[in-house]
């Protein structure tokens, strides 16, 4: 059986999220999500044209971030505060590495 | 039903402690996390490792394996009669599944949270996660690709069997490596009205021995030989969207990057990457007579020296 599955939502920076979106899709608790958010790791975004202020809106591609951080909480028996060191050091490596593969291939 | 060795998994003796059980886990989970492991094979060894932590780490389904006995990993076995009349169910129904789902389905009936007729039950469906690999010609040209994952299906008694799915998905425009898609309600189905677990995929791009990605733009060496480099001439260059033809200007040094504009992977919104063909200047390894007197010729008449500075 070969099932057709439509309508794929981007975890990138074309969509946007919500605070609850975040909590209920990463199972994560509201406030290690909020601790994850107070520390910088988890960037609100600011589309174009929009009020700062008001409701949190994040991009999608925070929910990437935001199940990684559930598993490492549970694997690892992490606090609020170890987990957001663990993603802010996880954002720096996955940052670094595409800078690293986006040189490497301008090498001969 | 196959047997899993759990202690092997985990490296311990049949003896060990709950201290020693946590502290073997601790360290192969460092190792092979694949949130934090490098190792390719990173995933279905912390899977493994997961899995024997959870029985191991809990004293009533580690009494339950141990009943069990050693056995050599892999071999096939029936549960016992004791376990198989929990179920309702005997011999090869238990084929298709998995210890640890078993494990966990006689943990929770033992807590009274299997699933009973009479009782209503609201759960949430199961979240699948899978990994695809897709080539850079499917990028660029746009392709459907199958992926197939080993999902439980719960019977009536909440035991898990392990089915295989295909799902047939559309590879997105500009789709960028490492990208994941969620499909909502694409997981495993809820319970008792409970909402359907979604799928998240995601998709990496297959090395590829031509050209090597750098955001949307593409590199790919250019070879020349050492009269092509100093004549110039017009060489065949292949591109995702077929082989066009490069001028090569006389005087190209190794290294030169010409720009085949619009040749590289397509952007979300139609916009695409670029092809940068880089020069390298190959020598054949092996000369014949006579080419070897035209160099000779060309060493005695040439006042070229690299180097000296110019």
């Amino acid at each position: 059986m070969r099932i057709h599955a439509d309508d794929p939502v981007w975890l990138n920076e074309a969509a946007l999220c919500s605070f609850d979106d975040l909590v209920e899709l990463s199972g994560l608790a509201p406030s290690e999500l909020a601790m994850l958010v107070e520390s910088g790791v988890l960037q609100p975004a600011q589309p174009e044209g929009e009020e700062a202020a008001g409701g949190s809106v994040f991009y999608a591609s925070c929910i990437v971030q935001v199940r990684s951080a559930r598993r490492l909480r549970d694997d690892f028996e992490l606090d609020a505060a170890g987990l957001a060191v663990a993603v802010n050091l996880l954002g720096r490596i996955q940052e670094l590495e595409r800078q690293l593969q986006a040189l490497t291939a301008r090498q001969p | 039903m196959k047997f899993k060795d759990y202690y092997q998994i985990l490296g311990l003796e049949r003896t060990a402690t709950a201290a020693e059980i946590k502290s073997a886990y601790r360290k192969l989970a460092h190792k092979y996390h694949p949130d934090v492991s490098k190792d390719p094979a990173g995933e279905e060894r912390f899977k493994e490792i997961a899995e024997a932590y959870a029985t191991l780490k809990d004293p009533e389904k580690r009494a339950e394996y141990d009943q069990l006995g050693q056995r050599r990993p892999g071999e096939n076995f029936e549960p016992p009669p004791d376990w198989q009349s929990q179920f309702h169910e005997s011999g090869s129904a238990f084929d298709d599944v998995d210890l640890a789902d078993l494990l966990a389905a006689m943990a929770a009936a033992r807590h009274g949270r299997g699933r009973r007729a009479g009782e209503p039950l609201k759960r949430a469906g199961q979240d699948y996660e899978a990994k695809t690999e897709v080539s850079l010609e499917q990028v660029y040209a746009g392709a459907e690709v199958d992926v197939t994952l080993a999902v439980p299906e719960y019977d009536a008694q909440g035991l898990a069997h392990r089915v295989s799915r295909t799902f047939r998905v559309r590879v997105p425009k500009g789709l960028q490596d490492g990208q994941r898609l969620r499909l909502a309600g694409k997981g495993g189905a809820g319970i008792g009205g409970g909402k359907n677990g979604d799928l998240y995929i995601m998709m990496t791009l297959a090395p590829h021995p031509r050209y090597r990605v750098s955001g949307r733009d593409l590199y790919t060496d250019l070879p020349l030989a050492p009269w092509e480099a100093v004549l110039g001439g017009s060489v065949q260059v292949p591109t995702l969207g077929g082989t066009v033809e490069l001028t090569v200007p006389p005087a190209t040094m190794a290294g030169r990057r010409f720009r085949l504009a619009r040749r590289g992977l397509p952007g979300t919104g139609g916009e695409h990457g670029d092809l940068y063909a880089v020069v390298r200047i190959e020598v054949p390894k092996t000369v014949d007579a006579e080419e070897r007197k035209l160099f000779q010729q060309l060493a005695a008449h040439s006042r070229f020296n690299p180097r000296r500075p110019h």
